[in-house]
């Protein structure tokens, strides 16, 4: 077990280095980063002596390993657009894309589940057809499509849910928080379902396939045959059997629901750190996109990590194979 | 009087409904099984010997389903009761094993807690007195070092220990009827007389009544009592198991023991019997077994016979109908 994670760990590290190089080249030989930091009239002297004091003119590798050194100090530089150190752009921001990819999550898996474990169970049910039906539109659907369609539904018809911004938010320490008041929550519904549609599709389409095979299976017939009742049958021994596939895949989407968020923030003007990526893209705000890059990746790591630890939690077999490895 | 039958099966019919037409795959089979008693019941695959076991259990996946006949356990009858009643027929009264003891355990629970789950579902006990019975049960079907092994995982014991696993789970709840779908097909040879022996002997301890579905008829010789022998969807001929063995009225039945003995009684060579089994979309007129039958006369081919008693046993031949005699010569 120990060997397991150490392992684990350990590829976490490599991709993370990867993930560095990618956005240091990006940072490197994406333009001068000089020309985008002074303005028409500042001296070649000048400049030569900021990109000296910057350390633009030591060899790639000390640099290379300076941009290691600063980011794994959670430190990327000064942002050329608005001259403020990245980490405090990406700290005022991080709270809002953290809450709408959460509460999108949840979304997803708190309807996904158990609309694929009744769909699994109810094969031929009317209810069950509607729910398919939805969950195709939510797979064809392109999520700006959805979040527009929204916006005209309930923000400009009924007028009842804001069609932009978080609403009120709540500082508490260097978090704020928009579940706190009433016109935060408002805000986040639109968003949230936005961004969690395609998940929570993806979620019951899954959990329905699995769980058809898994009641196909001798044991849940077995389970039948020594008498237990529906839901131990149905919950106890078939919905955790199904439960790897889906942790797997819930736990890849959510690496993709921050990816997406960017999407959905710019569609709901939301002032999270994808709406954030998008204007850095356009003003060619390399520190800032690198740390986007460095950070989205970490989260994606991060989640692997926990995926796998899940998994040797939930299946003994994999258990095993963890002590011998 | 004779004691009542631990399962009594009358007039069964268990049917699939497709959209060209309704498939009989268990037509008109009746028998009986006495406490203690080893019914063993064979025929070449698809003849309806393991769907006859799940329509007993009520355990027929939609669209088949019993469509008519009786199911009496014990005096009961249990094929008409509501869902939920059904349910506590199956492993208390009714235990099952299956095949595959390689799948027939959920790999992700402990063993312990899949027969602890058992018991409690079926007999008033706290947890720790359903795991002292756990072991028990353990230790009685021959696992060693039971109390730590209840702990272990399926994956951790061998393809005889977890059917050993799956013999306890039947009878954790002292069932009147076990019914073992060709329990040792799946195992090693080596070990697939222990655990028919072990099968035999826990049942006849407890006077439970077993079902045992097998192609294998060396084991059905040493293990039961008496034989049914199935054929597209009915009962060929039922009777002792010596008799059926040694001396069959079926020519299906001395097909399937290997040998086609000549009408004087004397054993011609070993062969097989040519053509096999009808699709059930396509079972012929009169008795089902004529495309094949070395014996097969003009009745045959017009009328269905049902099962006639001969010398101890029941046959479904014209060759043993009283007037059989004339349409012979
Ligand atoms: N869901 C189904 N729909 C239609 N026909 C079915 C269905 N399930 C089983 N059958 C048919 O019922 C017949 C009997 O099947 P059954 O499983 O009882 O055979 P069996 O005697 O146990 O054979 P085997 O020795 O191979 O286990 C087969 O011909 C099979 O094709
Ligand atoms: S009834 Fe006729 S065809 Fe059928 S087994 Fe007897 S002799 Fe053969
Ligand atoms: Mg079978």
């Amino acid at each position: 077990m120990l060997a397991f994670t150490i392992r684990r760990l350990f590829e976490a590290a490599i991709v993370m280095l990867t993930v560095a190089l990618m956005a240091f080249v990006l940072f490197r030989f994406v333009g001068d980063p000089i020309n985008q930091m002074v303005g028409q009239d500042t001296s070649l002297a000048e400049r030569e002596e900021l990109r000296e004091r910057l350390g633009l003119n030591d060899p790639v590798l000390v640099q290379f390993g300076r941009f290691i050194w600063n980011a794994a100090r959670y430190d990327f530089g000064i942002s050329y657009q608005v001259k403020r150190p990245v980490t405090s752009l990406i700290a005022e921001r991080f709270p809002a894309t953290f809450e709408l990819a959460l509460t999108a999550a949840f979304f997803a898996i708190l309807l996904g589940i158990p609309m694929g474990v009744y769909t699994g169970i109810h094969r031929d049910s009317w209810l069950s057809k509607l729910f398919l039906s939805v969950s195709l539109i939510g797979i064809s659907l392109p999520t700006f499509l959805i979040g527009i369609l929204l916006i005209y539904v309930f923000a400009v018809q009924l007028g009842v849910l804001p069609s932009f911004g978080r609403g009120e938010v709540v500082r508490i320490g260097g978090w704020t928080t928009g579940l706190l008041t009433a016109s935060g929550l408002k805000a986040l519904i639109l968003p949230a379902i936005t961004l969690g549609l395609f998940q929570m599709t993806l979620v019951t389409r899954l959990v329905r396939s699995q769980m058809l095979e898994v009641l196909r299976t001798d044991y849940i017939k077995f389970a039948r045959a020594r008498g237990l009742g529906d839901r131990a049958v149905n919950f106890g021994h078939a919905l955790k059997n199904t439960l790897i596939p889906v942790i797997t895949i819930i736990g890849l989407q959510l690496g993709a629901i921050i990816a997406f968020a960017i999407i959905t923030e710019t569609v709901f003007q939301w002032p999270g750190m994808g709406l954030m990526f998008i204007q850095a893209v356009q003003n060619a705000d390399i520190p800032v996109m690198s740390a986007y890059l460095l950070l989205v990746a970490f989260l994606f790591v991060l989640i692997n990590l926990i995926v796998d630890l899940l998994y040797v939690w939930i299946d003994p077999r994999v258990r095993i194979y963890g002590r011998e490895a | 009087m004779p004691e009542t039958p631990a399962l009594s099966v009358r007039n069964l019919r268990v049917e699939f409904p497709t959209r060209r037409g309704t498939l009989v795959a268990v037509d008109d089979v009746s028998f009986d099984i006495a406490p203690g008693e080893v019914l063993g019941i064979v025929g070449e695959s698809g003849a309806g010997k393991s769907l006859t076991g799940t329509a007993i259990i009520g355990l027929l996946e939609p669209p088949g389903r019993v469509a008519g006949g009786e199911i009496v356990l014990n005096g009961q009858r249990i094929d008409n009761l509501p869902r939920e009643a059904m349910r506590h027929i199956r492993g208390k009264r009714i235990g099952m094993v299956f095949q595959d003891p390689l799948t027939s355990l959920n790999p992700l629970y402990r063993v312990g807690e899949q027969i602890i789950e058992t018991i409690r579902a079926h007999l008033p006990m706290s947890e720790r007195e359903a795991r002292a019975r756990a072991i028990e049960l353990l230790i009685e079907v021959g696992i060693q070092g039971a109390e730590r092994r209840i702990d272990g995982y399926p994956h951790e014991f061998s393809g005889g220990m977890r059917q050993r696993v799956v013999l306890a789970l039947a009878l954790c709840a002292e069932p009147d009827l076990i019914i073992a779908d060709e329990p040792t097909t799946a195992l090693d040879v080596s070990i697939q007389a222990q655990i028919i022996q072990l099968l035999k002997r826990l049942c006849q301890e407890r006077g439970t009544a077993v079902m045992l579905i097998t192609h294998d008829m060396g084991v059905i010789a040493e293990t039961a009592n008496r034989v049914a022998v199935m054929y597209a969807g009915r009962i060929a001929e039922i009777g002792p198991v010596r008799e059926v063995i040694k001396s069959a009225h079926h020519p299906y039945t001395r097909g399937l023991m290997g040998s086609i003995p000549s009408i004087e009684g004397t054993n011609d060579r070993l062969t097989q019997i040519p053509g096999s089994m009808p699709r059930l979309t396509a079972i012929p007129k009169g008795c089902a077994f004529n495309p094949r039958c070395p014996h097969a006369f003009d009745r045959c081919r017009r009328e269905r016979p049902d099962l006639m008693p001969v010398d101890h046993s029941l046959a479904a031949c014209w060759l043993v109908a009283p007037q059989s005699a004339e349409a012979r010569s």
